[in-house]
């Protein structure tokens, strides 16, 4: 078994990295992946957090480079899924502490036991979020339809192309999937928000998804339950959409509408 | 009346000003993060050899890489101080870009 790595980025902070990760990984192993999902961002671990893995946490990504713990100690299986691991990552200060040739070693022995490495990067282009795009096979660009959010995803996937591992080995180009998070119709029907047509035409990168703005990505986190496993909320529904397209599947985009009745109510107040 | 008036008079809205003001940025930094090495040598020794022939100052000079469509464009703008020719210079007509 060699994984293939998989990193989530996207510049900036506060998209929805972390919640993208955790859905992601959740929905590969709920497609039956065996699949672990990586806190990359050194100082400021949440990911355990969103997982509802925070209590367990013993050992970390620091201690497993610096020789201190083997990886099966660190790693956590999820408690709702066999083939869901997580990774979590130090909260130490010294946010350097990612050596690549650490991070290298760990990444070569994870791949020997899964078909999915998901790489929760760190806001930012610094060291943390260039270790966490290194190794990627392919990166998922997390995006909202705003413009601070689409001008930092057009400069991580310039990262992308010229940093990564692949990029420095002339070897075929990191696989860019573009998913549009917190995406709100009825205000794209009103022209008050970036349409996703608009933001794939600006990126021109592959759509893996559209995730639409939902109380229940909060309620997911609140109880650190990857939203995947709510069956009833619409954004999960459309993350276990964007997994299949990942894995090859053709899914029709859901959720790009306001529903009629809302959108009605939007123009004439209350109807 | 000033609903039948916004109706007809269809002004802009947010989204597309948003479109187009990250279409003009993001062109303008996917040319600037991608301009090669050798701009700047390429730019001093143009100065070098121009100077030769006219004044021009440090400033007068611009080279940039754009793109449009499939082709990419060097661009170099120089600006002749007064259209002053240097005594002695018999080269032939300096052409602004390329």
């Amino acid at each position: 078994m060699l994984a293939k790595v998989i990193v989530v980025t996207s510049g900036k902070g506060g998209v929805g990295k972390t919640t993208t990760s955790a859905a992601f990984a959740a929905g590969l192993a709920l497609r039956g992946h065996k699949t672990v999902v990586i806190d990359f961002d050194v100082g400021l671990r949440n990911l355990d957090l969103v997982m509802g893995c925070e209590r367990r946490v013993v050992f970390d990504f620091i201690n497993v480079i610096n020789g201190d713990a083997n990886l099966n100690q660190a790693l956590i299986k999820d408690k709702r899924h066999d083939n869901l691991f997580i990774f979590p990552t130090s909260q130490t200060r010294d946010k350097n502490a990612l050596k690549r040739e650490g991070v290298e070693r760990v990444m070569e022995e994870l791949k020997q036991q899964f078909e999915y490495i998901v790489c929760d990067s760190p806001a930012g282009i610094e060291h943390g979020a260039i270790t966490a795009l290194y190794f990627a096979d392919s990166a998922v660009i997390v995006t909202n339809p705003e413009v601070s959010s689409v001008r930092d995803s057009d400069r991580i996937i310039g990262i992308l192309a010229s940093k990564s591992r692949r990029a420095e080995r002339n070897e075929p180009p990191v696989d860019v999937h573009l998913l549009l998070t917190r995406y709100d119709p009825a205000r794209v029907a009103k022209g008050e928000m970036l349409a996703v047509d608009d933001v794939k035409e600006i990126l021109s990168i592959p759509l893996l998804g559209v995730i639409p703005e939902s109380e229940s990505v909060l309620r997911a986190s609140n109880t650190g339950t990857p939203v995947v496993f709510d069956e009833e909320s619409p954004a999960g529904r459309a993350y276990v959409d964007a997994v299949a397209r990942f894995l090859g599947e053709q899914r029709e985009m859901r959720f790009l509408k306001a529903e009629r009745r809302s959108f009605f109510r939007a123009l004439f107040g209350r109807a | 009346m000033g609903f039948l008036r916004s109706l007809f008079r269809s002004k802009p809205t947010s989204a597309s000003i948003a479109k187009e003001r990250l279409k003009i940025v993001l062109a303008h930094e996917r040319a600037s993060n991608r301009a090669p090495d050798f701009l700047p040598v390429l730019q001093k020794e143009l100065l070098a050899v121009v100077g030769r022939y006219v004044e021009i100052s440090d400033e007068g000079i611009r080279v940039t890489l754009g793109a449009s469509g499939d082709t990419s464009t060097l661009e170099i703008n120089i600006e002749i101080e007064g259209g002053k020719l240097k005594k002695g210079g018999s080269g032939p007509a300096l052409s602004a870009a390329v």
